[in-house]
């Protein structure tokens, strides 16, 4: 297992470097002058020139590219233009906030979207699998930013019980609040959290109820499943017992390909309910025309998403012991 | 082909799909004549109606200009539709090129075009295209780039994934023993018997294409107002959300009916053409 993960990571490299090449070259696809577009036309000309040589766009194209590389492989990301802080700090300042989002919806989204998917599958034509259908497909064509306001306008403007935006506080320290027995930080920090939570779960559940359904009644239909109906085994049994567990290794793909997808959606998320992570950072650098910021948010999003697929293929060998690591 | 057509009929949901998507187009099309008032323009005698509910003088309602909202969001149909589907048709011919050239000569070409896949694979489709459009500026073509490049590495896949089986078959080999040209092998041989995966993916990139136009227009990103488009108008809405939501619902049922009327079609088409359902 550790000479895989090592294996791994060293292929990870040639992705990394090449990811780090389109962001480079995303800036400098820039019609014109990145220094003048982040000013501004009205900008005095020792300004732009002054920032020019701080971005080191004075030098050659080739000597930018190596400069930007090096930096990045020593975890050193630029400085933001607009805020005067090194990149790297923005985004360590703003992961926290993304990863409670994205793991509280993925926790909804394959709590509701496997179960409902398989219940489709097992139900199949049936009142329950109609519905199931149905509701998905809205789902997966709902944008998530409207979904987001329709959840707003009913649960906070309707009903007045969640907030609209923003963040209550990190919610694993205020975990730990608990202990010392107040309640309130949690309270504070759950409340905030869960339209936006909900709003990216619900849209990653409807994803997922589509593929795993779609999964289950392939798996449902070989003969293995036949047989041991045919052996009198129950309905249930066979169904989590032998069709879950021989799902579970394309769904495992899916869903790891689908990741891309969610971290996406975290971007219009966090937009709508000003939730201050990553996502929200990133589309602010970019109306900003802060480019590093721009670039260090872009790469770090495409890393996760890189590195969350390297924990999905460890998972393979725990869901299928016929996976090896050798 | 008459069979699938036939199958395709008796489809249900692809029917809806059919009609929904069919109905959208047209509105797109006539949509200068279907217009009631000028969906641009703000009419400042009209502006005292601002936010006027939906009723009988306006079914849709007025926006905070005073516009009529079914004129925005009827001449909105053309910027998602022609964005839509621009994109998804430049990302088609340009990612199977490379798919197909990918998968017909394999080594290190195929080696190479997989790589650039794998990387752009990384990036969710809306930041890449967002970050495309902010460095390129807003408007209407640079969004078309953005989308379709986005949609390259997909497509890419999907074709060099048919053209390697295609490769191998006899009819190439029969072609290449009897002195066929590489380059007619490939277009007269290959790609008519590769295609058909390219097919059904394109049709469900439609309905993620208008969904990545739709977002990229309520950031701001898309085409810049007064130029009506739906996630615009969404995102214009926003603001009036507690008092005029109905601004914010229409373009957001504008948006779902047409991305379900899309998704409809593409599961269609999918289950159509997939040569599992055939039995």
């Amino acid at each position: 297992m550790t000479t895989f993960i090592i294996r791994r990571l060293i292929a990870l490299i040639p992705v990394l470097l090449g990811v780090s090449t389109v962001v480079f070259f995303i800036l400098h696809l820039t019609p014109g002058d990145p220094a003048q577009m982040m000013l501004g036309d009205f900008a005095s000309r020792e300004a732009v020139e002054k920032l020019r040589e701080e971005m080191g766009l004075n030098k050659p194209l080739y000597v930018q590219y190596g400069l930007f590389v090096a930096d990045i492989a020593r975890g050193n990301l630029g400085r933001s233009i607009t805020q005067r802080q090194p990149v790297i700090k923005l985004i360590g300042q703003k992961l926290q906030a993304t990863a409670e989002l994205a793991t509280t919806a993925i926790i909804i989204a394959l709590i509701l979207g496997i179960s409902a998917g398989i219940i489709a599958a097992v139900r199949r034509n049936g009142f329950v699998d109609y519905l199931v259908t149905l509701v998905s497909l809205i789902g997966v064509s709902a944008p998530v930013f409207y979904l987001g306001l329709l959840l707003i306008l009913f649960f906070s403007l309707q009903l007045g019980i969640f907030p609209v935006s923003g963040r209550g506080g990190p919610l694993l320290p205020a975990i730990g609040e608990l202990f010392t027995g107040n309640a309130q930080p949690v309270i504070r920090s759950l409340r905030h959290l869960f339209l936006p939570a909900l709003t990216l779960g619900l849209s990653f559940a409807a994803l997922l109820a589509r593929m795993t359904r779609a999964t289950m009644l392939e798996v449902l239909q070989q003969d293995f499943i036949r047989t041991a109906r045919a052996k009198g085994l129950s309905i249930r049994f066979v169904t989590v017992k032998h069709a879950l567990k021989n799902a579970g290794i394309p769904l495992l793909t899916i869903i790891g390909l689908q990741l891309s997808a969610l971290l996406g959606g975290s971007v219009l998320t966090e937009t709508v309910f000003a939730w201050p992570g990553l996502g929200r950072l990133a589309v602010d650098a970019i109306f900003a025309r802060d480019f590093p910021l721009v670039q260090g948010t872009v790469l770090t999003v495409a890393v996760i998403f890189v590195l969350m697929n390297l924990i999905i293929d460890g998972l393979y060998g725990l869901i299928d012991p016929r996976v090896t690591y050798s | 082909m008459p069979k699938m057509i036939k199958r395709f009929l008796r489809n249900p949901s692809a029917m809806v799909g059919i009609a929904i998507s069919v109905f959208v187009l047209l509105v797109a099309l006539l949509a200068p004549v279907l217009v009631l008032e000028d969906p641009t323009q703000i009419d400042f005698g009209k502006l005292s109606q601002k936010l006027e509910k939906p009723g009988v003088t306006t079914i849709l309602g007025r926006d905070n200009f005073g516009r009529d909202l079914y004129s925005r969001i009827v001449m909105g149909a053309r910027v998602s539709l022609l964005v839509g589907t621009s994109a998804v048709a430049l990302g088609m011919i340009v990612g199977s090129l490379f798919g197909l050239l990918a998968g017909f000569f394999g080594g290190w070409f195929d080696e190479v075009i997989m790589r650039v896949t794998d990387i752009l694979y990384a990036f969710p489709a809306i930041l890449l295209a967002l970050a495309l459009v902010a460095a390129l500026g807003p408007s209407l073509s640079n969004l078309v780039f953005a989308i379709s490049f986005v949609s390259i590495p997909g497509f890419a896949r999907v074709m060099r994934s048919s053209a390697v089986t295609v490769r191998g078959s006899e009819m190439v080999e029969a072609a290449r023993s009897s002195g066929v040209r590489t380059l007619r092998i490939i277009f007269k041989y290959v790609l008519p018997n590769a295609v058909t995966p390219t097919i059904v993916y394109a049709a469900i990139s439609l309905a993620s294409a208008l969904l990545t136009e739709a977002g990229l227009s309520f950031l701001g990103l898309g085409v810049q107002p007064p130029t009506p488009s739906w996630g615009g108008i969404l995102a214009e809405g926003r603001e009036f959300l507690r008092t005029a939501p109905y601004m914010t619902n229409f373009a957001g049922l504008a948006i779902l009916i047409t991305v379900v009327g899309f998704n409809l079609l593409g599961d269609g088409v999918r289950d159509v053409l997939d040569p599992r359902n055939a039995s």
